[in-house]
């Protein structure tokens, strides 16, 4: 009995994790308004999903926005996490505990903060998208900082110092040498500055310009409204996003596993 | 090997102090000549390779100037210095192929692809490596590594090769290996060489010229024989190769008196001068106890492959031995040493050394009486456990058994008398030498061991005296 | 004087600057608004009308009591699913364990409008069971958040302690109880600490499952709407305060959610 309750539980909460969302997956090939109802095959959801210009306005933005942000995120965190390190112990400190407040900091308190500071006190109009993007950015940076940090802790110091002694300049030497040994800590920084901003509520209601949404800003305000027909074009959305998300993960996950195959096979 | 007496590189007054107040280097004096292989060698921490980043330019001198080919170059960036590196732990970059890597410093110049795939595979040849251009580094073995980081510094013609610990991390065999490779490629390149080691037999192996270093200074500078032949000091004595050193006094013209003998020998020091003798293990000889200039018991006898290591107690005295004929364990010997392998250095400081051990109740014994002081009143920081042991100040524990303790005192705190038993120790006045204004006194004691003692009054040879130390005058060292 | 280390550590400086710009001066403005008044002066009222009004009291149990029920759902449901999959001979347990953290790069909105659609099913109006739905949504919501971390711990242990404690004559319960419980724990702390600050704060789960209770979250939401710069950076002091204390007292920072949704993608 021992024996089959492990894998038991490990399936109850998986169903507890994908049950509403592959069903609501499944609803979205229906012409159903709700869940529970069976009626026909329908493709209307789609249709309306890559038809609206206001749901395609909405996710482009959020895309637009996530790169955006997730770029400026990268070079921040990464040439931060690069300057720090360098640095004397004291300023390697005091940068590390500053990157931690966003981190742990609850998204409310920090949309809100930045809002009254942009806002209130600089005056910065929120249609300039400024507030927005600098609250993405602040988001995502201080993670892109601590996947960087380990990279720069585990290099060869030694590295840097033969670059600049076999003729390389400071600058071709974090080109050439230092960057591209800590890239597998931006790449994964830029990952999770992407996934953050797009799975971003708070900051976004705080800071966007109205006219604007992000897909969590509109999902929500959709959800206490009753226009029916955006209500399941987002269920559409939602089956898309997880194609994209499950084909992504399938993909590098493979990647990954040829690498290190390749690794053990010691080519 | 052709050798000019060109100076390639001077560090001239080189000191380098860090920020934290630590100085590494200082006072810092050394030319190489062009074409040299030179060992920086000095125990971990000397300050070898603080200089040696100096000379590559990872590092600043606080003061002085480093002189390459007559030119300033101490405050150029290490990326326009003419000198290359190989690294301890090799440094190569992980994400680049072996060619890629011995190309990046030829790329930093912008030379054309035809040239640069001509020299990597010039240099690959040389070490040994033909056809390695495309394998990645993880691949290679910690020796292949290493002549990979040899090639990559040697690609660029540097006018200096400097050589950071470049073997230590290979294991012993390879280690040889590399240090005849090394030497041998030195030789046909003609580069000069800046080598950085704590492996004294490396340094003698491969090194035209040695610079022993010592908390940041310089020791001596020389050749490996006469490094290991006429060390200067008592720390290059100690560091290069086994020695025995004692502690003497020159009794004569070209005679040398230590553990408990008179020696002849042929350094030329005006008598009466206090003196370390080093004696090499291997120039110790072992004889019928009648032809010995001194005696001693067989203490241990040890199978070392080549040779047996034999220790003999004399008196007081431990002598190390190495010879290919092993006598027996607590048999009776003589020892001689030839004059000329007796290496003689006077010491500015004439204070007398001797060991005492430490009784169960923590107090210090010597020649049989106790001395009024105990170990933790002399071991700063150390206190007693309740089950006896001894505790130093950082926890560890001391087995008073296993521990002796090393008394320091200087002649003129020695007091002689008539009253044999008020001395600590007694013994007969074997030498006496007028210094202007006391007289200096060698006492030959029961125990082999010689006190020095300087005294306003003349006394006579051959008297027999008691030597009174007063123990606050005395130092402590834990052995 | 070192000029070409100079240049590293200067590559810190726009980051530097950004952080001071947007972490330091906001918390600054923070205090003080949350000590001034609309003219301008400085005043203790927003502090005090927080502790002394019943409905922001109400409001500060309310979200404790979410954050503590929700913390206690995901742990018992997220240390044995880590534990078994952690402890499995499976070869594939990475794949599985991707499947737990999947969830996490879906939109949340998405998924809690899937949850909102099965629990109207379930329970025919959403307005009956108010708390049991905001339990539900979160631990929804952040239950991959608390499998990663406790994962993560179990699967590094080693596993030669478990053998020494059965050598040692530890039956499978005890090996267990004794070693490998105790042993998880940083991962379960820091499950905690990623689960509970946000169930306090994350008011839109709420929102969307149509309960109108406020938490913690909601307020500053309320005084955003209404202007009132004053009463909402009061809020979010005391929520600062909360987190602050919090995350001293379990003693994490939140690197595994840096390490662990980063790297188990890449």
């Amino acid at each position: 009995m021992k024996k089959t309750i492990r894998p038991l539980f490990i399936i109850l909460v998986l169903v507890f994790l994908y049950a509403p969302i592959l069903l609501l997956i499944l609803y979205s090939f229906t012409d159903a308004t709700t869940i529970g109802a069976i009626r026909g095959f329908s493709l209307h959801n789609y249709v309306t999903l890559f038809t609206t210009e206001e749901l395609r306005q909405m996710i482009l933005g959020t895309l637009w926005l996530a790169i955006v942000s997730a770029i400026l995120a990268v070079l921040l965190g990464t040439f931060g996490a690069i300057g720090s390190f360098y640095s004397s112990k004291k300023i390697n400190i005091f940068m590390s505990s500053l990157n931690q407040v966003p981190v742990i900091n609850a998204d409310v308190v920090t949309g809100f903060s930045i809002c009254i500071l942009l806002v209130e006190v600089f005056g910065i109009d929120k249609n300039t998208f400024i507030p927005l993007v600098a609250g993405h950015t602040l988001l995502c940076a201080p993670f892109v900082y601590l996947s960087v940090m380990p990279k720069l802790k585990q290099m060869d110091p030694y590295l840097y110092e033969a670059a600049l002694d076999l003729g390389a300049t400071p600058f071709k030497a974090l080109n050439r040498i230092v960057i591209p040994q800590i890239s597998s800590g931006i790449i994964s920084g830029f990952a999770l500055a992407i996934t953050l901003s797009l799975d971003d509520y708070f900051i976004a209601t705080y800071t966007k310009p109205s006219t604007f949404d992000t897909i969590s800003t509109y999902v929500v305000n959709a959800t206490k409204g009753a226009q029916t027909t955006i209500k399941t074009a987002l269920w559409a959305l939602c089956a898309v996003i997880f194609v994209i998300v499950v084909l992504v993960v399938t993909v590098s996950n493979l990647r990954t596993m040829r690498n290190s195959r390749k690794e053990r096979a010691g080519i | 090997m052709k050798q000019t007496t060109e100076k390639i590189i001077e560090l001239n007054n080189i000191t380098k102090t860090y920020a934290s107040g630590i100085t590494a280097v200082s006072d810092f004096n050394l030319y190489v000549q062009k074409g040299e292989f030179v060992t920086l060698l000095g125990p971990s921490g000397c300050g070898k390779t603080t200089t040696l980043r100096m000379i590559a330019g990872f590092e600043l001198p606080t003061e002085g100037e480093i002189l390459l080919n007559g030119k300033n170059i101490s405050t150029l960036p290490p990326y326009e210095r003419p000198v290359n590196t190989v690294f301890q732990r090799y440094a190569l970059f992980p994400h680049m192929n072996i060619f890629e890597n011995i190309a990046f410093g030829l790329r930093q110049k912008k030379m054309a692809s035809g040239i640069i795939s001509k020299k990597v595979k010039h240099v690959l040849d040389l070490v040994d490596l033909e056809g390695f251009e495309g394998r990645s580094v993880n691949t290679l073995s910690g020796g292949q590594q290493q002549r990979v980081a040899i090639a990559r510094a040697l690609v660029n013609e540097p006018e200096i090769l400097l050589l950071d610990e470049p073997l230590g991390a290979l294991d012993l065999k390879m280690r040889k290996e590399m240090q005849l490779e090394l030497k041998e490629m030195h030789e046909r390149l003609g580069i000069t060489f800046i080598y950085v080691t704590h492996d004294q037999e490396e340094a003698l192996t491969m090194s035209d010229i040695i610079v022993v270093m010592n908390e940041g200074k310089i020791q001596q500078i020389g050749r490996p024989e006469d490094i290991y032949n006429e060390p200067k000091n008592v720390f290059v004595a100690d560091f290069i190769g086994d020695s025995n050193l004692f502690n003497g006094i020159m009794t004569d013209h070209l005679k040398v008196r230590f553990c408990g003998g008179t020696f002849d020998c042929v350094d030329d020091i005006e008598k009466g001068t206090h003196i370390t003798a080093v004696v090499r293990p291997e120039d110790v000889i072992i004889t019928n106890p009648d032809e010995g200039t001194i005696w001693g018991r067989v203490d241990s006898v040890i199978f070392k492959g080549i040779h047996y290591e034999i220790t003999v107690i004399c008196g007081k005295n431990e002598v190390v031995i190495q010879s290919v004929n092993a006598p027996k364990v607590g048999e009776f010997v003589g020892l001689q040493v030839d004059p000329d392998n007796i290496h003689i250095m006077a010491t500015g400081d004439s204070t007398n050394y001797f060991m005492a051990d430490i009784r169960p109740d923590f107090r210090l014994e010597f020649n049989g009486k106790h001395l009024d002081t105990s170990v933790t009143a002399i071991i700063s920081g150390s206190s007693r456990r309740e089950d006896g042991m001894l505790v130093n100040s950082l926890g560890d524990a001391i087995d008073p058994a296993r521990t002796k303790i090393m008394i320091g005192i200087h002649p003129k705190d020695i007091t002689m008398t008539d009253q044999i038993e008020e001395g600590l120790i007694d013994g007969y006045i074997s030498n006496l030498v007028y210094k202007g204004d006391h007289y200096s006194y060698v006492i030959h004691t029961e125990i082999g061991q010689d006190f020095v003692v300087d005294d306003e009054y003349l006394w006579n040879m051959n008297d027999h005296v008691g030597l009174i130390m007063p123990v606050e005058k005395m130092t402590f060292k834990l052995k | 004087m070192q000029i070409f280390k100079l240049s590293r550590k200067s590559l810190g400086i726009p980051y530097g600057i950004f952080l001071i710009l947007f972490v330091v001066l906001p918390l600054l403005v923070l205090f003080y608004f949350a000590f001034t008044n609309g003219q301008g002066h400085f005043t203790l009222a927003n502090l005090s009308d927080f502790f002394t009004d019943p409905n922001t009291l109400g409001t500060l149990f309310y979200s404790f009591a979410v954050a503590l029920v929700t913390t206690a759902l995901c742990l018992l449901l997220a240390y044995p699913a880590a534990y078994f999959l952690a402890t499995s001979s499976l070869k594939q347990k990475e794949v599985l364990l991707l499947l737990f953290i999947m969830p996490m790069w879906i939109n949340f909105s998405l998924r809690i409008t899937a949850l909102k659609e099965i629990l109207t099913v379930i329970e025919g109006n959403l307005a009956r069971y108010p708390f049991a739905n905001a339990v539900v949504g979160m631990t929804y919501d952040f239950l991959p958040f608390m499998i990663l971390p406790i994962y993560n711990t179990i699967s590094r242990l080693d596993p030669s302690l478990i053998e020494a404690a059965k050598d040692l004559g530890a039956n499978e319960r005890h090996a267990f109880l004794k070693v490998t419980l105790p042993l998880s724990m940083p991962g379960v702390i820091s499950g905690i600490a990623m689960v509970f600050l946000p169930a306090m704060t994350n008011y839109v789960v709420l929102d969307m499952l149509y309960n109108s209770t406020y938490i913690m979250g909601s307020l500053i939401g309320s005084y955003f709407s209404a202007y009132n710069w004053h009463g909402g950076s009061m809020i979010a002091l005391i929520l600062l305060a909360i987190i602050i204390l919090f995350t001293i007292l379990t003693g994490t920072d939140q690197d595994d959610r840096a390490s662990g949704t980063g790297g188990a993608l890449l």
